[in-house]
């Protein structure tokens, strides 16, 4: 049969395939789509952002000679014993639960080849993990699933999840499919049940409470931690400036295009913003306080290669974390599983139902079949060379800007290709001296 | 320092070591709790102080004489505290084990997701009492506020006097019993039957908190458990 539109078929702009495919589930099913991963859809990213390498006016460092370090060190405002790390690539925090033990522990090992951190996530700090992180962050989550001062005290930084970009004001939640007795012992629940976490911490609403309970997470820990706080790309200039007020050492930003494990559908697609745009809101915050680079700045949500390490940086970030594209590195949507995905009615490359638990790739899921697919040495490893990469890459453009280390990327290394871009990411529109939205 | 064990700490430190907060801030009393030489500690002039006793874990016993502020004796582990005065936002919060006396009255989210030991308040407790509560036992003498026990998973609550509004709202496996009334019962919180061994609980538990109540004079509510798989029949509940 002929594609639709070469027989003169219109396709509704507004009520298009996936629309209507959309509404036609809704009424079958009486339920939204729930999924993983983040924001699939385009929106202005690193990849409308260009690097302007050294010419005449700036002089560039020589690759593979003249050194490049990427070293940074995280959460030296207060905390006694700062995170020192050789890569400003960190693991973004997944929880044990939404990622089967042994992706845990290859996330662990990958980091600590490289000489960076991991996160645990809501459902506590595992074993594994532990075991295998050489720097681990431990979170703070609303739900508190597994919150434990053994834990606390055995981190080497703490983080205090207000959000994430991927569902900026919404809680977590995952289905009884994963919910196996191990998962459900760590979180104090019964097996099987669909799990929801909470949206709002429990005991404190607010800055100014947010700050007493930073002071107790320091009691706690005799002010040794770091300590971080996360938020979800919103009102990012706000949420900065109040996280910086409330004793943050570190902020972490998530952009939409952050991953989830299991969220709804409309949830990922129609709040938060773009990680481009949130990141100068961010410096901006952090300058007007006079705290940038003291309180170190953590960028998430569609880094990919080393060109958006880069970039985050140039544009002011002290660190990036990956999350997806790590489960990427571990095998996630890797084609030899094809077939398997088209069982389960998906397609490598496609595959973001995390939420479900029948993962092929054994990485989003606690069946104990599809679990044992990932060898965590290996895993390890893949994550490993792929954070290696990373950074590689992102030494060739900061030595082509001639910056003898990645922290000393600017913005005025950076040029766009759009309109769009150079609004929210504050630089040029290339060839040109105009940024939108600054007043001319 | 090196823990002591109790014995040995009560050999080294018979009577209870002071600590004024008005002389030595929190930071240095929650050094010395974090590794005691003593086995018992006072604490004069807290002054509403934040998170005293926060990140207890040894078996120490601590008196605190006066007010406290947020977090009193958060993620307590095996210490026995003691407050005579009232106790602000998130008293206990997260306990693992041990027990927190409350003499006096206990502001919002006491007793917050504790996984363990005993809270006490002698007087009230303001909202969310409970919250989240992952298998710590709550004692209230008096009233509590609203959304109590919201989002409990295990654990029991136990309150002497009235219950506001949103009771056990989304509870899991956490066990509710009050004696007075309550405003409205939380999604999926319903009032179940009271039979031998929750009787039985009961009594401990008032024992344990050193009050008299008779068991029969008090409800139990729970779950109802119809909210824990998701479906859009339940939409009017979410």
């Amino acid at each position: 049969m002929k594609d639709p539109s070469e027989r003169g078929l219109r396709e509704s702009a507004t009520f298009d395939r996936a629309s209507i495919a959309a509404i036609q589930h809704a009424a079958r099913t009486g339920v939204y789509d729930i999924r993983g991963w983040g924001a699939k859809r385009a929106v202005p990213h690193f990849d409308d952002l260009l690097f302007l390498g050294a010419s005449m006016s700036r002089y560039p460092l020589e690759g593979y000679r003249e050194r490049c370090d990427t070293d940074v060190v995280l959460g030296n405002r207060h905390a006694t014993r700062p995170l020192h790390l050789d890569i400003p690539v960190t693991i973004a925090g997944m929880s044990f639960g939404a990622l089967s033990a042994q992706a845990k522990e290859a996330l662990g090992r990958g980091a600590s080849e490289v000489g960076t951190s991991t996160t645990t996530g809501d459902g506590g700090m595992t074993d594994e993990e532990r075991g295998e992180s050489k720097t681990l962050v431990y979170q703070l989550l609303p739900s508190r699933y597994g919150m434990n001062p053994d834990h606390l005290r055995a981190a080497d930084a703490i983080e205090v999840v207000l959000g994430q970009g991927a569902k900026p004001g919404g809680g977590g939640m995952l289905l009884g499919q994963k919910i196996s007795d191990r998962v459900a012992e760590m979180r104090t629940l019964p097996p099987g049940i669909d799990q929801r976490s909470a949206c709002r911490h429990p005991d404190w609403t607010g800055p100014d409470d947010l700050a007493i309970k930073i002071g107790e997470l320091r009691e706690i820990t005799d002010w040794e931690k770091p300590v971080y706080v996360k938020v979800g790309a919103t009102r990012t200039y706000y949420d900065v400036k109040l996280a910086v007020a409330a004793g943050a050492d570190v902020v972490v930003v998530d952009g939409m295009q952050g991953g989830t494990a299991a969220t709804q559908e409309v949830f990922i697609e129609h709040v938060g913003i773009p990680t481009l745009a949130a990141i100068p809101q961010a410096v901006q915050a952090l300058q007007e306080l006079g705290v940038h680079r003291k309180v170190q700045l953590i960028v998430s949500g569609g880094i990919r290669t080393g060109a958006d390490v880069a970039k985050a940086m140039a544009l002011g970030a002290d660190a990036v974390a990956i999350g997806t594209a790590a489960l990427v590195a571990l095998g996630d949507n890797d084609p030899q599983y094809a077939e398997e995905y088209e069982a389960i009615g998906s397609a490598a490359g496609y595959y973001d139902d995390f939420q479900d638990g029948r993962d092929p790739a054994g990485i989003t899921t606690q069946d104990p079949e599809l679990s044992a697919r990932l060898d965590p040495v290996e895993g390890g490893r893949r994550v490993a060379n792929y954070l290696r990469v990373l950074t590689m890459e992102a030494q060739t453009l900061a030595r082509a800007c001639g910056k003898a280390h990645v922290l000393h990327l600017e913005p005025e290394d950076l040029v766009a290709l759009t309109i769009e871009a150079a609004a929210m990411a504050r630089v040029p529109l290339a060839g040109t001296n105009w940024i939108p939205g600054q007043g001319f | 320092m090196a823990a002591l064990s109790r014995s040995e700490a009560e050999e080294r430190a018979p009577s209870p070591v002071t600590v004024d907060l008005r002389e030595s801030g929190v930071r240095a009393l929650n050094a010395e709790l974090h590794a005691p030489t003593a086995a018992a500690y006072e604490v004069l002039n807290p002054l509403g102080a934040h998170s005293i006793g926060a990140g207890i874990a040894h078996e120490i016993d601590v008196h605190v004489r006066g007010n406290a502020g947020y977090f009193c004796a958060g993620m307590n582990q095996r210490g026995r505290v003691v407050v005579d005065g009232s106790a602000g936002n998130g008293v206990a919060e997260n306990m693992m084990s041990g027990s927190v006396r409350v003499r006096g009255d206990a502001s919002q989210a006491a007793g917050a997701t504790g996984r363990g030991g005993l809270l006490v308040i002698e007087g009230r407790a303001s909202m969310r009492c409970g919250i989240s509560m992952k298998g710590i036992d709550i004692v209230v003498g008096g009233d509590i506020g609203a959304m109590g026990a919201f989002m409990a998973q295990a654990g029991r609550l136990v309150v002497c006097g009235d219950v506001g509004d949103g009771l056990g709202d989304s509870i899991y496996e956490a066990r509710i019993y009050v004696r007075g009334t309550v405003g409205t019962l939380g999604a999926d919180c319903v009032e179940k039957e009271m039979r031998d061994e929750h009787r039985a609980e009961l009594a401990e538990l008032l024992a344990a908190a050193g009050l008299d109540h008779s068991v029969d004079e008090f409800r139990r509510y729970g779950s109802g458990r119809t909210l824990y798989h998701f479906t859009s029949e339940h939409s009017a509940s979410y």
